[in-house]
């Protein structure tokens, strides 16, 4: 550390000529938001609507506001961790500091797992996307998507590989599209700019709850595909100028943003579509918003929703690479896996390795695995680390009360928030296991069995000492 | 041949551009850095830094 100055141009410890190679901090609190909110947006266009398969449009909504009450507490709950250990990994880093390795290890897996299997997910439907444009401009064989399906794979991995700002100014800019494009189709097709198209009360009589409240249990599952991903601002805590301002202003301007768009989603498809074609989303509704701008009769919206549909979806497989790299990077750098994936390249500043070797990965289960069991499988991690949260701020708060840390932001009410979400997630684990009870048991079996692996072999080679560089204070009853 | 054909085989292409040039500058990055270099990242560097710093100025104050 001797020959390091910060203020030197050269040997500022952060560059090729100096003796460190670090992330670039270069992002602002947009780009958080366009992280969280651009990872999430595609739940919006298309895959909540099996929630209204489940119980009907009403326990959609139900669902969809429960499970927003879910991700208001993650949200709060990760602005105010986050914004004190502001380093990559997020939750893995977290988890790592307040409660101890094999967490760390296991969230650290969830998070990977869990980005890596949505990424996949985003780059079947980006190729779906293709094959229905081609088959309305008169194709008439079947596309072959395989080629579609890895060039989003390869084109995002390529933008992610050349630098972070440029990866989330594009998210930026496509979700904000994709955002856009939903208010103004509220807008069209509400009666507020022109004649509205909703007929809530006919379609709904006779057919409020048509399973009843176990149907609302039911679509728990699913609703949350209106919100997840968005605890994944906290990936960008080393690429931020100022964490402790960015990540909470992001982070919580991205939860308002994802409250008002799936309420507006839920609002606009249920009023125009029956819940019987919306509630399929195989063989009836696959992408509501587009069947709803479709049925409103106006091009314009048609292919406003359409790039809508294709930019959500692209933004969340980029956030996707760029969270399950940064995930895969902190756990490299300390150890928990082969260190060979902690290295950043010394022009670009991304995790480089992580990012490439997370392709293949991706690619084998984008071509080869069903969508529905790579969502599961995705939802199942997403669910594992949600359930961590309440025990991780419960531990902070209890091993650095607040006036020993100065936190970016302090969420109120501590700990109802906690409490509530440890109770929605028995909720949705429950809701899980009625209809994929199988794939939660199998989920559970390997995480226990790499639990094992890593406690009886791999953390022998963690980096023990090195990996808390964090200038805290010792933790209060230590 | 339509133009979703020609798109295809386009797809194809550009992918294996992109893959191509990921490949390339990993190895020739890998060979122009040493690894200890590559891997010398540190969670809260600049934070660590910082403090280092002001401790220093203080010290020299």
């Amino acid at each position: 550390m001797a020959d390091v100055d910060i203020t030197s141009q050269t040997m500022d410890g952060m560059g090729p000529h100096g003796t460190r190679v670090g992330l670039l901090r270069v992002l602002g609190p947009a780009h958080v938001w366009a992280l969280g909110v651009g990872i999430v947006l595609v739940g919006e266009y298309m895959g909540w609507n099996f929630a209204v398969g489940k119980g009907g449009a009403y326990a959609a909504l139900i669902a969809c506001w429960f499970a927003g009450l879910l991700y208001t507490c993650v949200a709060m709950i990760d602005s105010e961790v986050t914004s004190t250990v502001a380093s990559a990994g997020g939750q893995y880093t977290q988890a790592k500091h307040i409660i101890g390795p094999l967490m760390a290890f296991n969230v650290g897996l969830y998070l990977v797992f869990a980005y890596t299997m949505l990424e996949a997910a985003n780059a079947i439907t980006a190729g779906y996307l293709f094959s229905v444009v081609a088959s309305m401009t008169g194709h008439a064989a079947e596309l072959d998507q395989r080629p579609f399906i890895i060039l989003v794979i390869m084109f995002l991995a390529w933008l992610n590989y050349r630098g972070v700002l440029a990866t989330l100014t594009f998210n930026l800019v496509i979700t904000a599209i994709a955002f856009g494009a939903i208010i103004i189709l509220f807008l069209s097709t509400s009666g507020i700019l022109g004649g509205g198209i909703m007929d809530h009360a006919a379609l709904f009589e006779g057919h409020e709850l048509p399973y009843g409240w176990i149907g609302v249990l039911a679509a728990m599952h699913f609703g949350l595909w209106y919100y997840l991903g968005i605890e994944g601002t906290t990936q960008a805590a080393e690429e931020v100028r100022s964490p402790a301002r960015a990540l909470p202003f992001g982070t919580l301007a991205g939860i308002m943003t994802l409250l008002i768009a799936a309420t507006l989603t839920w609002y606009v498809c249920s009023g125009i579509l029956p819940w019987e074609y919306l509630g399929d989303g195989v063989d009836g509704a696959v992408a509501p918003l587009f069947d709803a701008a479709r049925l409103s009769g106006s091009t314009g919206l048609v292919w406003l929703l359409g790039f809508g549909t294709l930019f959500a979806t692209l933004a969340s497989a980029n956030g996707c690479i760029n969270d399950a790299s940064r995930a895969c990077f902190a756990m490299g750098r300390d150890k928990y896996l082969p260190g060979w994936f902690g290295a950043v390249h010394p022009r670009h500043r991304t995790p480089y390795r992580a990012i490439i070797f997370l392709v293949p990965i991706a690619l084998i289960f984008a071509l080869g695995a069903p969508l529905d069991q790579v969502i599961t499988f995705s939802i199942l991690s997403g669910l594992l680390g949600y359930t961590f949260m309440p025990l991780n701020i419960i531990l902070f708060r209890r091993k650095w009360p607040l006036e020993t840390i100065k936190r970016g932001y302090e969420h109120p009410f501590h700990p109802i928030p906690a409490i509530t979400l440890l109770t929605l997630c028995g909720i949705t684990f429950f809701a899980v296991f009625l209809g994929y009870g199988t794939q939660l048991v199998a989920m559970i079996g390997f995480y226990i069995v790499v639990s094992l692996w890593f406690h009886f072999w791999r953390y022998r080679f963690v980096n023990r000492g090195a990996q808390f560089t964090m200038p805290w204070p010792k933790p209060r009853g230590y | 041949m339509d133009l979703w054909n020609w798109l295809e085989y386009g797809a194809w292409g550009l992918s294996a551009l992109l893959a191509l040039y990921m490949l390339v500058d990993w190895l020739r990055t890998d060979s122009t850095y040493p690894e200890d270099v590559l891997t010398s990242s540190r969670e809260g560097e600049i934070e660590a830094l910082a403090e280092q710093h002001k401790a220093r100025e203080a010290h020299h104050g």
